[in-house]
């Protein structure tokens, strides 16, 4: 090492200086369990503030009042049947919304006469808020449940549609050409050009639809419903029981992660042959 | 008419006054071609010579083009693209075995390109050699009678491309496919093939059979005549002082 500097010394005094790194401008590695970091703060925080009375409980009920009320609401009142409820909305909608979504974008993406039908309809019906619709459904299919599923259906179809069909028409031309040489059928060509291409950009959609489906929800059950959980939390603002609200609050943050979170590993899964390019 | 005799001397791929233009502007006129059965010809000629074009006609992937004339190629014909175009959803025998089946022949396929093990890569992990092996495997594994082959070592390195040329000759012996190599580089052209076209003006500018025994090398002094030839026609001259 020494041996090395004097030689380079002699040749060379002013490029024997050890070579430096240069200043990091990436942020560097990650923090372990970063994602969490912040949200336990925050809950620190709000149960600090309520053990030390800075919070008004009848506005902000402190942590554990709330997990009792849940606890409560679970073994002695309606929560079970309400998720139930609520739970069985959004996956009806979802899942008539998916599978719209799918069948319109394919029948756009892979035929010129399906295109001209569909993409501007859809197109249009997207320039009308969808929670907008609910007055004129509430006249068509009455106030009990097929309006919700209805509603949840077309807030989930459109970005899925939307994602789907921008992925097929994306699909890289040297591809199609691939195809056609090697001799696909049509059928093989969808299945097995078509459609793996266009995965990247359906998963974008179909994460878009689930928290899509919850929103569609939420609004639904507080203004239109008779049961579950969005009802559970209107009532409890007439009788200004803040802490049933944000049990309620909690319930739809479980559910928001647990689906974006299913979404995720199931895209993870389909996906894999992506996770080289980033490794 | 005697149907097996005419099949023998009948050549594998005919062009007569192929046309083809594209926005008003004439890039093949009236090309006659023939290529015998088991032959290895290289296609030379400038950028937007109307080679690529050539192909892809033969190739039968120009759809939308203006053209007219009479083609005639084999059943089975595969192509050699620049880029590897391997689907990167599919792990490399996947890919090998697109649009027919036979793992056993796909495996058999990837060991001759010297891709024995990697079958269950995906392509990402493939260098760009590599990549073009398995493409070469994916067109070998469906027999093809004519090999068609767009610039398909023009994205290697120099240290690549040799070796990709000693693998490319070698299969020909072993298949004996008719080949077609659209390339830009004089020395591969004549490392490679047996007979060089030059493509200018839309036509057949220079048939050239090469009578030079394989392995060739860059540096025989013979070659160097052909080659001298082949710049001219495709108008450059080299400047030896």
């Amino acid at each position: 090492m020494s041996a090395v500097t004097t030689t380079v010394a002699v040749a060379a005094p002013e490029v024997s200086t050890e070579v430096r790194r240069r200043r990091r401008l990436s942020p560097g590695r990650r923090l372990p369990a970063a994602r969490l970091v912040g949200p336990v703060l925050l809950l620190a925080l709000w149960a600090a503030a309520s053990a030390a009375g800075r919070l008004d409980p009848a506005a902000v009920p402190a942590p554990w009042t709330v997990v009792r009320t849940g606890a409560h609401l679970w073994t002695a009142g309606t929560l079970p049947t309400d998720i139930l409820t609520s739970l069985g909305r959004a996956a009806s909608g979802f899942a008539i919304g998916l599978g719209a979504g799918v069948l319109l974008a394919l029948a756009a993406g892979l035929s010129r006469t399906g295109e001209a039908l569909i993409d501007g309809t859809v197109n249009l019906n997207r320039a009308i808020p969808t929670l907008g619709l609910i007055p004129l459904f509430i006249l068509w299919l009455g106030i009990g449940e097929s309006f919700k599923v209805a509603i949840i259906a077309i807030v989930v179809y459109i970005p899925i549609y939307l994602n789907t069909h921008a992925a097929l028409a994306g699909i890289d031309h040297r591809y199609v050409e691939l195809a056609e040489v090697q001799g696909l059928s049509r059928f093989a060509f969808v299945r097995q050009i078509v459609i793996p291409g266009a995965l990247p950009g359906f998963f974008v959609g179909l994460r878009l639809g689930v928290t899509g489906s919850w929103l569609g929800l939420v609004v639904l059950e507080q203004i239109n419903a008779t049961s579950g959980l969005g009802y559970l939390m209107f009532q409890a603002q007439n009788y200004g029981q803040s802490d049933v609200i944000l049990v309620g609050l909690v319930v739809y943050g479980v559910f928001g992660l647990v689906s974006d979170s299913a979404a995720r590993l199931v895209e993870r899964r389909v996906l894999s042959w992506r996770r080289t390019l980033s490794s | 008419m005697a149907p097996h005799t005419e099949q023998l001397t009948r050549p594998a791929v005919r062009l007569r006054g192929l046309t083809r233009s594209f926005g008003g502007r004439t890039v093949l006129d009236g090309v006659d071609l023939d290529i015998p059965a088991g032959q290895f010809v290289a296609l030379l000629g400038h950028s937007g010579s109307g080679k690529s074009t050539l192909l892809r006609a033969v190739a039968g992937l120009d759809h939308e083009v203006v053209g007219s004339g009479q083609l005639t190629a084999p059943e089975r014909v595969s192509v050699v693209f620049q880029d590897s175009r391997l689907l990167p959803w599919r792990r490399v025998l996947d890919n090998v075995l697109l649009g027919t089946d036979g793992e056993d022949r796909g495996r058999e396929a990837l060991a001759e390109v010297g891709l024995a093990g990697r079958e269950r890569a995906w392509p990402n992990e493939l260098s760009g050699g590599e990549a073009q092996r398995a493409a070469l495997a994916r067109s070998l594994v469906r027999e093809p009678e004519l090999l068609l082959a767009d610039e398909p070592f023009g994205a290697l390195d120099a240290l690549t491309r040799i070796r990709m040329h000693a693998l490319l000759r070698e299969l020909w012996k072993r298949h004996q496919p008719s080949v077609l190599l659209v390339t830009h580089d004089v020395d591969e052209a004549i490392v490679l093939a047996d007979r060089v076209l030059v493509l200018e003006e839309g036509r057949i500018g220079l048939d050239l059979t090469i009578d030079r025994p394989h392995p060739r090398s860059y540096r025989d002094p013979l070659l160097g005549e052909y080659r001298e030839r082949l710049l001219t026609a495709l108008g450059v001259t080299e400047d030896h002082a």
